[in-house]
């Protein structure tokens, strides 16, 4: 399914994260889901949250740039091999992966990715499931 | 060694009415051959013949860079286009150069002032003269050639760039003279160490630096290390490059080549003119330029004016140093930048509102620049990739337009200094 991630722009100093998730935790918000990227001179923070536009706002209230992404996200069984079979369709049609990072769904055994790739849309069906799933997903995926 | 004996020790009383007569010239000139400076004078209800004594000059209106660039290209030359022989520009406050045109006629008169900067100095058509200005659109390579030529020295054009080669060539041609940027000079030292060469033991014996400012300090730092005399030399390309003025042997003060180039200083905030010994804003009027004549042109350098007779025997003003600047430009590697070039590349690269500031260092003796600029909403983004070519862009797109190569830094928005609601745009960490 397609989800809303929201990543912010970290400058790199002491603190900075620091103070990006004190103003998340000011505002209650919960983080289900992170990564960070970095180069010699800043970095990104990305995240998912039950509310990016909410989140989005208070953080940029807070004078943080922020953007909103469209990213794929999907759970994976636990077994060998799964990651694979989906990356391999995406390779085969030619959709290169910007980035991608997993976390651990809470009370199963199963993980969950998100992708950035360059054709959303293509890769939402090629690997993104049936709608069946994407209206179960929706209720697991926001606890 | 005087080049032009008659001029240089000139009574005073003598050379206020070869200004005075000069001044009134210029003036009746600008009116007739400059649209823009006729209307700016028939506003103030001045016609030419209002000015027939040298302190009328003060009735004149200021001419400002700003004006040149409302100009640009042509607007304030004084001739037509077939007179003109060369170009030459400088960085504007913005995206826009400043230029500057000459007549043939002009060029001569640059190469007499060069050569009475060179003469001076100590040069001679005995010197071997290596020139590491920049050659090109900037006044610095070409000025001093030319001059250096007029009285006779062996020229080596070098240009700016490749500090190796310019040793190998200094020790290979028997260098004696070098004109470039002082802190250019102190690099030259450096690398000549690292090379295993001792910069006391080159054929040099004087250095003619300029195009930024250097202090005592520095002079005697130049000199101790490469073992030479070293003279200040002074200009702009808006009144006609190198050799508005240059100091003698006596390193008293910069003489002013005061028969073509008028100065007067001003207090910066209220324009009014100051006395001899006052501190201020040098302003200059050029009293025989054809191509492009300059009444009341603000340098924005500060500094002040001694009159008397030299030790030297030159009875020509003499300016100190360059103690600062009216504006907040930048000379980086002697090349002039003001933070609004830097606002007009973000501008351009679709930034609506930029917040940025300049940092200059000094690193040994080379001036590094790095332009830090918060990231906003719109330019920033999810993926490393695209941040790192913004970077770049930033980076290249500041290349071009500033002429020197700056270091950009990506940093959180809201983020940079600002003092009192008002952005503070550079921050100096350089010791001159």
């Amino acid at each position: 399914m397609i989800i809303q991630q929201i990543s912010v722009f970290l400058e790199n100093k002491l603190g900075t994260l620091a103070e990006v998730l004190a103003t998340l935790n000011n505002h209650q918000v919960n983080i289900r889901a992170m990564s960070v990227a970095e180069t010699s001179d800043f970095g990104i923070l990305r995240f998912i949250v039950n509310r990016p536009e909410e989140v989005a706002k208070v953080l940029r209230e807070a004078n943080i740039a922020v953007k909103i992404t469209p990213v794929l996200t999907m759970v994976l069984d636990d077994n060998p091999g799964g990651l694979l079979e989906k990356i391999q369709k995406l390779s085969d049609a030619s959709i290169s992966i910007e980035y991608f990072y997993a976390f651990a769904v809470v009370g199963t055994e199963k993980a969950r990715i998100v992708l950035k790739v360059s054709n959303l849309e293509e890769a939402q069906q090629l690997i993104g499931g049936h709608q069946q799933d994407q209206i179960n997903e929706e209720a697991d995926f926001y606890w | 060694m005087y080049w032009n004996k008659t001029i240089e020790t000139m009574e005073h009383n003598q050379m206020e009415q070869l200004q005075t007569k000069r001044l009134s010239a210029v003036v009746e000139y600008m009116y007739r051959q400059v649209p823009f400076y006729r209307e700016r004078m028939q506003q103030l209800g001045l016609l030419p013949q209002d000015v027939t004594t040298l302190a009328d000059i003060s009735k004149l209106p200021f001419t400002e860079k700003q004006d040149m660039r409302e100009n640009y290209p042509y607007g304030l030359f004084a001739v037509p286009p077939s007179e003109i022989v060369r170009i030459h520009a400088s960085s504007g406050t913005t995206g826009k150069a400043t230029v500057v045109g000459y007549t043939k006629r002009d060029l001569g008169i640059w190469s007499e002032v060069m050569a009475r900067s060179l003469t001076a100095a100590g040069v001679s058509n005995k010197s071997f003269i290596q020139i590491a200005y920049g050659y090109g659109l900037f006044t610095g390579g070409l000025g001093l050639h030319y001059g250096a030529e007029l009285v006779g020295a062996s020229v080596i054009p070098v240009s700016s760039g490749n500090t190796a080669r310019q040793i190998s060539l200094m020790m290979d041609f028997g260098t004696t003279a070098l004109a470039c940027t002082p802190s250019y000079a102190l690099h030259i030292a450096d690398t000549m160490k690292e090379m295993g060469i001792d910069p006391k033991n080159t054929g040099l014996k004087v250095g003619i630096f300029g195009a930024e400012p250097w202090s005592d300090n520095m002079r005697s730092e130049i000199e101790t290390q490469l073992n030479i005399k070293t003279t200040d030399i002074y200009g702009l390309s808006e009144i006609i490059g190198p050799g508005v003025a240059c100091e003698c042997e006596m390193q008293q003060g910069l003489h002013i080549n005061e028969d073509h180039f008028y100065p007067e200083i001003i207090n910066p905030q209220t324009g009014e003119v100051l006395g001899e010994g006052e501190k201020g804003e040098l302003v200059l009027t050029t009293l025989t330029k054809e191509g492009m004549p300059m009444i009341r042109y603000r340098t924005r350098d500060l500094t002040m004016l001694t009159r008397g007779t030299c030790s030297c025997g030159r009875t020509l003003v003499r300016m100190n140093k360059v103690l600062g600047r009216s504006d907040d430009m930048l000379i980086i590697r002697g090349v002039n930048v003001f933070p609004s070039q830097v606002e007009s590349v973000l501008l351009n690269l679709g930034e609506t509102s930029p917040h940025y500031q300049l940092i200059v260092d000094r690193q040994g003796h080379l001036d590094i620049l790095t332009v830090m600029v918060e990231v906003s909403d719109n330019m920033f983004s999810d993926e490393v990739r695209l941040l790192e070519m913004l970077e770049r862009k930033i980076q290249n797109e500041l290349a071009s337009v500033l002429k020197v190569q700056a270091r950009v830094r990506l940093v959180a928005a809201k983020t940079l200094e600002r003092s009192e609601g008002k952005a503070k745009r550079v921050i100096d960490n350089r010791k001159i």
